[in-house]
This record gives C-alpha cells, structure tokens and sequence, in this order.
C-alpha cells in the first residue's frame, strides 16, 4: 500500500480505493492487497477505460472506474455549430451503433422545431436503427465471448455485422460513419437492392445465430464462467439509472420503444425480452434475444414500408432537393439560408430519449431561437451503465471483472463524450 | 545415438554437442515454424479468414518472417527488472522444452538418449518450466507478469499430479520406464495400442479399454494446463492478464518462450502418443519389411510418429480456438476434485486388472 501511494498519487483515487474495507478474505488483509492498474491501454477493457483495482490474490476488493480519457466535448461543440452540423458528431458517440445516434439525435431535433418526416422516412429510420442494434449487439455478443476466451466467436458475429454494413454502404454512400438522416426525414432512399440485401442478411443471420449458439452455450466452460458472476440486482440496476439490455437482465420490463413510442414502434409487433437473474450470463443471452426480436420488427417494417419521399416538404427548415436547388431561385435561398444560418426553432427546451443497444440515449436540446442549441447534453446510456461497475465487481475475481465490463458492453465513446 | 556418433567422429566432445544440437535443428525448430504456421493457418479457417497468405505459398514462409522480425527487435529490458533472472528465465523455459526431446524416441534407430528412465526424466525436465516462468514473471517488475507467473506455477504443480498418476498407471501396466520399450511393447498392428488394451489377447485387454481411454483423456487434460493452452491458458490470458509472464519480454527472448510453448505442445503430444497410440509404430505393418528394405523402417516411424504427434498438437489448436478460457478457481476445481480422484481410482482398478493379466 506504500508503494501505491507513491504511484497512484492521484489523492481522489487512491481515498476512494482505500476507503472501502469490508470486503476481506484474510484476517490481516493489508499483508496481501495489491494495487493494480486496468487500463486504459488493456486488451480488454473496450477502448480507453481505465480501473483501478484493489486486490487480495486474485479476489477484488475495490474497483475504481476512472473516466474521461476519450472526451472530445461534444456536447460544448454542440453550442457552436448548427443543427445539421452536428449529425456527423454523433456518429462519433456510440461508434457501434451510428445509425441509432443518427436517429435519436434528428428525433430530437425534429421534436424541437416541430417537424414531422414523411412517413417512409420513418419506416427507413425505423429499418437502420434495427439494423444498427443488430450489428451493434453483434460486437458486444463477439467481443464479451473474446474476453472469456473464446476468440473464434468475434470473427463470427463480425461477419455478420459486415453483412449489415453493406447494406449501409448501400443506402449511405459509407459503411462505418453514416450521418444517414437528416430534420425531417434521411438523406437518400432505400432502393429495391437494399431492400433486397437486407432480406437476404436477415434470412441468413438465423442460421448463424443457432451456429454461434452451438459454439458458446453448448459448452460447460462459458455457463460457469458467467453464470451468478457481477449479479446487478433490480433495485440497484433503478437506483443507478441503468438501462438497455443491462436493466432488462435484471427483471425490468423497460423499452424506450415500448415505454415511450416514437417513429411507428407502436404499430409493430415485437417483445421486449426480460430475464430475473441479472448475472453475467443473463445479460448475454439478452442480447442474443433482442438480436431475434429486431429480426421479427425488420422483417414487419420491410413488409410495411409505404413509398413515397422521404424528406418533408418544409422548405424553410427542411434542406431541399438537389435537382430543385440547381432549377428554382427560391430553393436555393433556402438552402443557402439553412447551411449558413441553421434553421432556428423556437425558444425552449426538449428531452428525447431513443432505445439505443446501449440503452437510453437522450438528448436534451435547449434553444434560444438561434441555429444554433444554446445547450445540448447527451444522456449516454455507457456511462450510467458503467457507475455499478464498482458495485457489481466487488469481491469478483480479476477474471470476473473482464467479464463483467464484457456484459455491461461500454462505449467509451458515448461514455465520455 | 550419442555412440554412433562417437564411433562416426571418433572425438567425444564433438559427438555431445551434434547429439545435443540435432533434435533442435532436425526437429524442434522446423516444427515450431511449422507449428506456428499451422495454428494460424487453423485458426484463419475456423474463423472464415485465410490467414497469412502473402509469404511463400499460402504463407507457409510467414513464420521464418516472423522469426526474422524478432531477431532484429531492440532488446528491451525493464530499468526494474532483475537482469539476471531476467535474462535466464527464457532460456530455463527454452531448456525445458528443449531438453525432454532428449528422451523422445522418434524411431527405433533415433534416440537422443536411450535413457532406462525415459518417462521419468521428461516428467522431472519439464519441470524447470515453471521455475523459468516464476522467475520471468517474477524479475520482470510487472504486476501482470507476476500474476500470470503465480497463477502459471499453481496450474503446472497442480496438473502435474494427475498426469504423474497416469503415467503411473501405464508404468504399472507395462513394468517400464523406458519409452523405447514402451513402442516396442506396441507393436505390430493398431490394437495392439495402449489405448485399445495393449497387446495380447483374452478377457483383460477388453476390460482395460474403458480404463485406459479415461486414462488418455485425464493425461490429455493435464497435458493442455501444463503447457498453458485453451482453456487452460490463464498464466498468458490475454484478455485479463495482457501477455501474463511474457508482458515485459520482446524480440527474441519473446521468441524464446514462443518456441518453447510450440516445443512443450510436441513433447507432451509425444509422451500421449507413446504411452497410449503405439509410440513410433505404424499402425498396420511397414513398408520396409513388406518390400524387405530394411533402412526404409526407421523413415516410416519417424513418419508415424511425428503425424501422430502432429494430429494431437492439431486437437489442442482446435480447442484453443474453440473453447473460453476457465477462471483460477474452476481450474483448481477441475483438478484437485475431478482429475485427481478419478486418476487414483483408475490407477487403482487398472493396478487390479494387471494382477490377472
């Protein structure tokens, strides 16, 4: 412990590590404690998360999540530019899942300024941001079963996501960075190829949905390393404000998309899948299962889709077509007027919060009825998730911990902003 | 092999040192480049990737890059290592891998050392692994690396009792401590393998098969720990530990340990071929005595052996890449209640078989 005063010389840190002592395995627990530092250039701890760890042998006593190695202040960045600007940025946040951000982030725009897009704008929205849960679960599944062990499980589920990104190459014009939506409706349409691909990629992710499960719970050693490890209990998993498929594992039946309906989730038939037990293992096979449920709404929502255009027709507040701005005066004044001075919505204030597969991605846009937010504060779901990290890790062993971050699933990029 | 030498050269000390230094050159490290190769190779197509492709054909040069790569690497020691033990670690783990292929015989005219007490040395030379693992781990200074050194040294003391007990059921069985015998034992034709009932006939070979395919499974099981492979890799887990024992270790001392783990995968692989899949012996007949060319015999037992060697390293790859890894305590689980018992009453029952025999 002397020694780790002298290097951890960050006070706060080394008070909260040390402040912590009921968790002891031997009599003279000071004898055998080490102090040891995870991050934030480690193999497993997704991105740039750093922890301190207090350890009896290979028992943990104390966890410290230390934050903030990946803030780009986004949300002050957010305060100098202009509405459309700032959808690029929040591909940046949850880089797994952009089109959800994407969504999320005109939904709330769109709330704020009272625009509506047109109906297959939203169905297509509707169509990415499950595609996007989809290959964003397809990392957490990959890269949780990686950090138990099992490397051959990530090459599998990215081939799946691969799939997934093609199809955004396709109706995005970019695989990874899409900034695909715009206010009031998306960027360009989704021809009958995307559609086509995207059949296609649903009809073969069953099959190697049932394949990844052969590999993983066909086998005793992944179910007993997870099984009963960093259980987050429900009251716990509220009073954190944990959300996602954490907070389902726990028993609490909250959707966004159920709770607070946006786009047409309402018109869709799907479940919202629960487990009690709030383990390691539970928030796995969530994931796998809110996998097969976004399967069922894109197949409701190709089936559904109507035709039609897919930018409103608002032309103060909505950019215009191309083809119009090079042909009509008018549209071109407004399209220099929407790119330069932003498309001012009225004075006040909203909160939209979109189901993201990290959880509850909000945004909370103050306007003074300037183009740009006056404030913009992102509600980032990794975060919330990451503060019962200390809770959940304490008398786990080292290897529980990296399971543990596994099945929470962090972001770095949205938890830090 | 060490007197045909000293009958060929006449000169003792020349002798020692081409006997020392062939199985390394014909052997060792051929087949770690192979080796490495081979696991990328496994792993790529499990994983739908082609792997290394760009080096020879089908990357088959990748390794010999690779090997280059590390040669040239800065040697990196930490300012707060132990320089010593730092330096000695990967050679002790190096020497041990390297030093149990003197007893391996590879066919009935190649024998480094035709040792009365073959089984016995490979057990006790193997062990100096875990003394240079603790030291690397321990000089290197590094909290993971003396992690991944402790948790190496409990897993290899532990597994190693399993697998002394099985090797001494076999010793029971056969009333030999040499591996050459053990070959010779099994000879002839594929039932006549340890894992089939030995040799022989009548109502105890068939009630030793169950007996000794438990046998073979326990010892394959402890043979994985004790060389630290899926799902026994905890020592070097990646995923917790960074590179465990080796985090501070780079160029060529990396290598070391590198080829030690691919040496140690043959040798345990050879000490299972030769306790229970008829050692060096083809399993239907040679070619040699058919055709009646003598030399050709001890070329086709090469031959056999290192395919058979080559067939349980491909297991333990395939199971690497298949399985997650085990947490600390399940891994003491697995050993003190399920492997040790189970080998004990094994070596119980077969001891009882072998009085009838």
């Amino acid at each position: 412990m002397e020694k780790a005063k002298n290097i951890y010389t960050d006070e706060k840190l080394l008070k909260s590590l040390l402040a912590d002592k009921d968790v002891t395995i031997e009599e003279d627990a000071l004898e055998h404690e080490m102090v040891i530092n995870m991050g934030p250039q480690h193999p497993a701890t997704h991105g740039v998360l750093r922890l301190v760890l207090r350890l009896d042998g290979e028992t943990v006593v104390k966890v410290v999540p230390e934050l903030g190695y990946l803030h780009r202040g986004y949300e002050k960045m957010a305060e100098n530019m202009s509405y459309y600007e700032y959808i690029p940025h929040t591909d940046r946040l949850d880089y797994t899942a952009t089109m959800c951000n994407n969504v999320a982030y005109v939904l709330a725009v769109e709330k704020l300024a009272g625009i509506e897009a047109p109906k297959r704008a939203q169905y297509i929205r509707m169509i990415i941001a499950e595609l996007s849960r989809i290959a964003a679960h397809m990392v957490a599944i990959g890269t949780y079963a990686m950090d138990v062990g099992a490397v051959t499980m990530v090459m599998w589920t990215f081939k799946e996501r691969e799939k997934i990104q093609n199809v955004f190459d396709r109706i995005a014009g970019a695989r990874f960075t899409t900034s695909y939506t715009r206010i009031g409706g998306v960027a360009s349409d989704m021809d009958d190829e995307a559609i086509a691909m995207t059949k296609k990629f649903l009809d073969e992710l069953e099959p190697a949905l049932v394949d990844m499960d052969k590999l993983l719970l066909g086998n005793r050693i992944f179910i007993d390393r997870l099984e009963g490890v960093g259980v987050l209990k429900k009251e716990d998993a509220i009073n954190y404000g944990v959300t996602g498929p954490n907070l389902r594992a726990t028993g609490v039946e909250y959707d966004v998309r159920r709770a607070k309906p946006y786009l047409f989730y309402n018109e869709i038939d799907f479940k919202i899948p629960t487990y009690t037990e709030g383990d390691a293992l539970s928030r796995y096979f969530i994931r796998g299962d809110e996998v097969k449920e976004s399967a069922k709404i894109l197949r409701q929502c190709l089936e559904k889709m109507p035709g039609g255009e897919v930018m409103a027709n608002d032309p103060k507040r909505v950019l215009p077509h191309k083809d119009e701005i090079y042909t009509k005066m008018e549209e071109l004044i407004y399209d220099f007027m929407i790119v330069n001075f932003g498309i001012n919505p009225p004075v006040g204030d909203v909160y939209f919060s979109a189901e993201n597969p990290k959880g509850e991605l909000g945004f909370y846009i103050v306007s003074n009825g300037s183009g740009q937010p006056w404030k913009l504060k992102i509600h980032s779901p990794s975060f919330c998730n990451l503060q019962v990290l200390p809770l959940i890790c304490k008398g786990q062993m080292v290897s529980d911990v990296i399971a543990i971050i596994g099945s929470l699933d962090p972001v770095m990029g949205e938890a830090d902003k | 092999m060490y007197e045909i030498l000293n009958n060929i050269f006449g000169n003792q000390a020349v002798a020692w040192i081409i006997a020392a230094a062939l199985p390394l050159f014909v052997f060792i490290l051929p087949f770690a480049l192979f080796a490495v190769w081979l696991e990328r190779k496994v792993s790529a197509h499990m994983q739908d990737r082609l792997g290394p492709m760009r080096v020879g054909w089908h990357g088959v040069l990748q390794t010999i890059a690779d090997i280059l790569k590390l040669i040239q690497k800065e040697d990196i020691i930490p300012a707060e290592a132990d320089k010593k033990l730092f330096n000695l670690a990967p050679i002790l783990v190096f020497a041990g891998s390297y030093a149990a292929f003197a007893a391996i015989p590879f066919s009935s005219k190649y024998i480094g050392s035709n040792a009365e007490v073959g089984i016995f040395y490979i057990i006790a030379v193997s062990s100096f692994v875990v003394a240079g693992i603790l030291m690397g781990g321990w000089a290197s200074n590094n909290k993971y690396a003396l992690l991944g050194a402790m948790r190496s040294a409990a897993q290899i003391v532990s597994y190693e009792i399993p697998s002394a007990i099985v090797i001494l059921t076999m010793v029971m069985l056969t009333g030999t401590l040499s591996l050459d015998k053990f070959s010779q034992i099994q000879t002839a034709y594929f039932w006549n393998w340890f894992i089939l009932g030995g040799p022989g006939d009548g109502l105890t070979k068939f009630l030793l098969i169950p007996f000794m395919i438990i046998g073979f499974t326990i010892l394959y099981i402890s043979t994985l720990a004790e060389v630290n492979r899926t799902p026994f890799d905890i020592p070097e887990a990646e995923s917790e530990l960074v590179a465990g024992y080796h985090t501070e270790y780079s160029g060529m001392k990396f290598a070391m340990f590198f080829l030690a783990e691919y040496g140690n995968m043959f040798a345990v692989s050879a000490v299972i071929t030769l306790l229970f899949f008829g050692g060096y012996q083809s399993p239907f007949g040679y070619l040699g005595n058919s055709f009646n060319i003598p030399w050709l015999v001890p070329i086709e037992q090469v031959f056999w052996f290192t395919f058979k060697g080559i067939i349980f390293v491909f297991v333990q790859m395939w199971l690497r890449w298949t399985l997650p890894r085990l947490r600390v305590d399940q891994l003491m689980h697995v050993c003190w209640k399920f492997l040790i018992p189970y080998s004990f009453v094994n070596l119980i029952i077969v001891g009882i078989i072998t009085l009838f025999r």
